[in-house]
């Protein structure tokens, strides 16, 4: 449970012993991982809050730090006029309120992981959302990573990986946190009419992180015809940026001609008159011009390819096994993946069913946010509030939806067990512990260990002078702290 | 007390994605005298050396940045005028005032030794010190302080991660503001036991509670509020000065990947790397002139402004050394030009200097580095390719 889930909850381990492979299996259902509870927003509806913030009208020396495009602050800091200054909070509030829907959605989550019977179904989807990783590092990203993670995600990772990708690429918060949305055709008609290029960032992390990998084998002109290929896949903008789109005289042709692309999800916007005109050719293929299938037609190609499969079997093998994993169980993988086309519920079948995969001895160490998951599930507690969370994440190096690049979260021992991150980690078992009250720390240990709790950590507990120090002593053990 | 950790903390991640530092090395019993203090800053995601360094004088540089171009001195948002046609960016003030007393040079065209366009593998290999990605699963910082003698340099990193480029067989240290627990306390003690079969856990927080002594002894514990950076290169400072502190620091500076409107991104970079390293000045105090701190990054940004205001990935970039150490002199390898015909492929400032010959030349001849460890184990097979360079220091 440990291995492949988020860890026991008190009694699990009995309920799933006498069958663990088929308490596994019976996770891998083609509707995906289970969603967060609540009635979040989808991305559509997240897209006209968006959009109602940004359209808001400003007062004209508006501090420049609200503004979403970074644009430039009036030199005089002139004190604003009533009228103005009311603008402002309306403003701020506002943008409080997206930021504190994602915080609700990232509690929403944390509390699906604590609480749900299907541990592996939630660690098989968060890590797609790390491969696929989008990070709150841009305000605009973070406003959909919630939506991101249940439409874009959560649907597909039992499915097919070629459908996630494009769904992924698709979705605002990509295209937003990989600067995709006004990346224009130079021979485009918005190219020709007001300047403007490509930007390649999101084609580049295609090919890097999402698909093939940096050793696949693609070279710098594929990444500028990825570019070129995916100029056009947009979001809707409020109406000023609209106009600015579309050149300040707005005589060119408009662009009533998009439309949203029938298989995304909502919020996507293809935009017909940014698109370079011409046919592709990404890694020896050949695409005929088109629109929004041009590009679609890459992803799906790009998810294809063996170096893709090869590159995730491995990243699968990293993350539920060991920092160095037997070759022998990337090949399981990498197998069951050529010979499913991509089906992630065979590659997630094949997991549970290698033997390398059930090693008694753990090799990795849990990330901070599974640590403290797994925590909450050995206490039976749940995750009420958002700024505890927060705290305990920011302290042990994994702030909340924030993976420090596009690569997302690192996982290895190396990356989270450093001499900073322990201390952290037991500053903050020191003080569950002293929460957990009249807690027994000995049947949590063994609620949560099973047989894997040793003679040792149950000595160590029994000697602790508290129960609050048993109960820290019991999550800081080798024990716990690896899977 | 919780309230001010996380603010303690996200000053790390501050300057919107992030700051975090790192340093290396190993405590010993008896005195070991004044030592020279190095501190590598890494800013992460290709910082674009057109704008830290900015080249106003070449006849090509306006016409391609367009709107990123910084003005010639003396104009709104000019460039602060150093010699032969550069200037800093205006946000770099402090650097400015350590130029005039000429604590402050630059390499205006490095590279790594490979071509790559790749933010991660391109900071595996900035980091590993090798050729390639995975040339070597370890740090050349940290094969350099082996190389300086087991134990002679104390090194740490700070943040919750240590970095590649600290990563290897000598022990390292690393902080990050916001502890809490002390290392006498009984649990902690405990644990060193309990960790008796883990060695790897049971080493890492030994040395993560050591150092987090020294900060608490230093009163860091509380110190640092959110957003100071200058607070935070203060308090790195003082965990270097005193005969426990470390020698090696390398500190990450993050957000440097601007593709999109990337004028405003780099004021708000800047100001920030500006202020670390005015912090770890005023830190130092009487260590400053033995310190050299460098700033690097995996790659430089194309030449043009791309399509969103931006720019894309490219090669070559600058490197800035500053410091009391520092031997005044002019620009550290040549300027190749951005005249049409002289960029890489077309599009990128095109490398006059390998960095490795400029981190080989600090290593040997500020901390004392031998030149043959330097050739064969620190930087593989670079005795040829990447000569150290002379009269850093």
């Amino acid at each position: 449970m440990t291995r492949f889930g988020l860890g026991a909850r008190p009694g699990e381990i009995g309920r799933v012993s006498h069958d663990p492979r088929g308490w596994l299996t019976a996770q891998i259902r083609p509707s995906g991982a289970p969603n967060p509870e609540g009635e979040a927003p989808d991305t559509a509806t997240r897209m006209q809050q968006l959009l109602a913030y940004e359209g808001q009208p400003r007062p004209s020396r508006a501090r420049p730090a609200a503004a979403p495009d970074g644009a430039m602050a009036p030199a005089e800091p002139e004190a604003p006029s009533a009228d103005a200054q009311a603008m402002l909070d309306a403003r701020r509030r506002q943008r409080r309120a997206l930021v504190d829907q994602t915080g609700e959605e990232f509690l929403a989550r944390a509390d699906l992981a604590a609480t749900t019977p299907d541990g592996f179904a939630e660690r098989w989807a968060l890590f797609w959302a790390n491969a696929l990783s989008v990070s709150s590092t841009n305000f605009r990203a973070a406003t959909f990573i919630g939506q991101y993670e249940r439409e874009a995600i959560r649907p597909h990772v039992f499915g097919r990986f070629e459908d996630m990708l494009v769904a992924a690429e698709s979705h605002p918060a990509m295209l937003l946190y990989l600067d995709q949305v006004r990346s224009t055709g130079p021979d485009s008609p918005a190219g020709a009419r007001r300047g403007g290029g490509l930007n390649e960032n999101l084609a580049r992390e295609i090919l890097e992180l999402h698909t093939v990998g940096a050793d696949g084998g693609f070279t710098q002109a594929d990444v500028t015809e990825l570019a070129r290929a995916l100029t056009g896949w947009s979001i809707p903008l409020t109406a000023n940026a609209e106009r600015r789109l579309q050149g300040r005289r707005g005589r060119g042709p408009a662009e009533a001609a998009s439309v949203a692309a029938p298989p995304a999800t909502g919020g996507f916007q293809f935009r017909p008159a940014m698109h370079q005109p011409g046919a592709r050719t990404i890694m020896g293929r050949t695409y005929a011009e088109g629109g929004f299938e041009q590009g679609e037609a890459i992803l799906r190609d790009l998810a294809g390819r063996p170096e893709t499969g090869r590159r995730l079997a491995r990243r699968l093998a990293v993350h539920f096994v060991s920092d160095d994993p037997p070759p022998t169980l990337v090949d399981r993988l990498e197998r069951a993946w050529s010979s499913s086309d991509g089906d992630l519920a065979a590659v997630a079948r094949a997991l549970v069913a290698a033997p390398e995969a059930w090693e008694p001895r753990p090799a990795k160490v849990k990330t901070p946010y599974e640590f403290m998951v797994s925590a909450h599930r050995a206490l039976d507690t749940r995750p009420t509030r958002l700024r505890v969370l927060r705290l305990g994440l920011i302290q042990m190096g994994q702030p909340l939806f924030q993976p420090p690049s596009p690569e997302g979260w690192p996982d290895t021992a190396a990356d989270w067990a450093g001499p900073d991150a322990m201390v952290k980690r037991l500053d903050w078992a020191t003080e569950v512990g002293g929460a957990a009250g009249g807690r027994e720390p000995e049947a949590l240990a063994e609620g949560a260990l099973g047989g894997r709790l040793s003679d040792r950590t149950r000595q160590f507990i029994a000697r602790a002078e508290s129960r609050a120090e048993g109960v820290a002593l019991f999550l800081m053990s080798p024990e716990f702290q690896r899977r | 007390m919780t309230r001010l950790s996380i603010d303690r903390r996200r000053l790390l991640f501050g300057l919107s994605a992030g700051v975090s530092l790192t340093w290396a090395g190993q405590a010993l019993a008896q005195s070991r005298g004044p030592r020279n203090k190095l501190i590598v800053i890494i800013a992460r995601g290709a910082m674009d050396g057109l704008s830290v360094t900015a080249p106003y004088g070449d006849p090509d540089y306006a016409a391609l940045r367009g709107s990123l171009a910084i003005a010639p001195p003396g104009q709104t948002d000019g460039a602060l005028a150093m010699a032969d046609g550069f200037g800093l960016h205006p946000s770099l003030s402090g650097l400015k005032a350590l130029y005039d007393l000429g604590e402050l040079r630059f390499a205006p065209a490095t590279a790594l030794p490979a071509r790559i366009r790749s933010h991660f593998e391109a900071q595996d290999v900035l980091e590993n010190g090798g050729e390639s990605p995975r040339d070597q699963s370890d740090g050349w910082l940290n094969r350099a302080l082996v190389a300086a003698g087991g134990g002679r340099l104390k090194g740490l990193s700070i943040g919750s991660q240590t970095p590649l480029i600290l990563r290897g067989d000598a022990e390292t240290s690393s902080w990050a503001p916001g502890g809490r627990v002390n290392g006498e306390d009984r649990i902690a003690s405990l644990l060193q036991d309990l960790y008796v079969d883990d060695p790897m856990l049971q080493a890492s927080l030994a040395r993560g509670l050591e150092t987090e002594a020294m900060a608490m002894a230093a009163g860091d514990g509380a110190r640092v509020r959110r957003n100071d950076v200058s607070g935070l290169g203060e308090a790195v400072a003082r965990l270097m000065t005193g005969d426990n502190g470390a020698d090696v620091v390398a500190l990450s500076v993050d957000g440097w990947d601007t593709h999109a409107r990337q004028n405003g991104q780099m004021r708000a970079r800047l100001e920030g790397l500006d202020q670390v390293i005015a912090g770890l000045r005023t830190g130092l105090g009487a260590q400053w002139p033995r310190t050299l701190v460098m700033v690097t990054t995996e790659f430089g940004r194309t030449a043009r402004v791309n399509g969103t205001q931006g720019t894309d990935h490219g090669t070559a970039t600058s490197l800035l050394l500053a410091g009391g150490a520092l031997k005044p002199g002019g620009l550290i390898g040549d300027w190749p030009s951005l005249a049409a015909n002289r960029l890489y492929e077309g599009r990128d400032l095109a490398p006059t200097l390998d960095v490795r010959g400029i981190f080989k030349g600090v290593l040997r001849d500020h901390l004392g580095v031998d030149r043959a460890a330097l050739d064969a184990t620190v930087f593989p097979d670079s005795r040829a390719e990447a000569p150290p360079v002379d009269g850093l220091v």
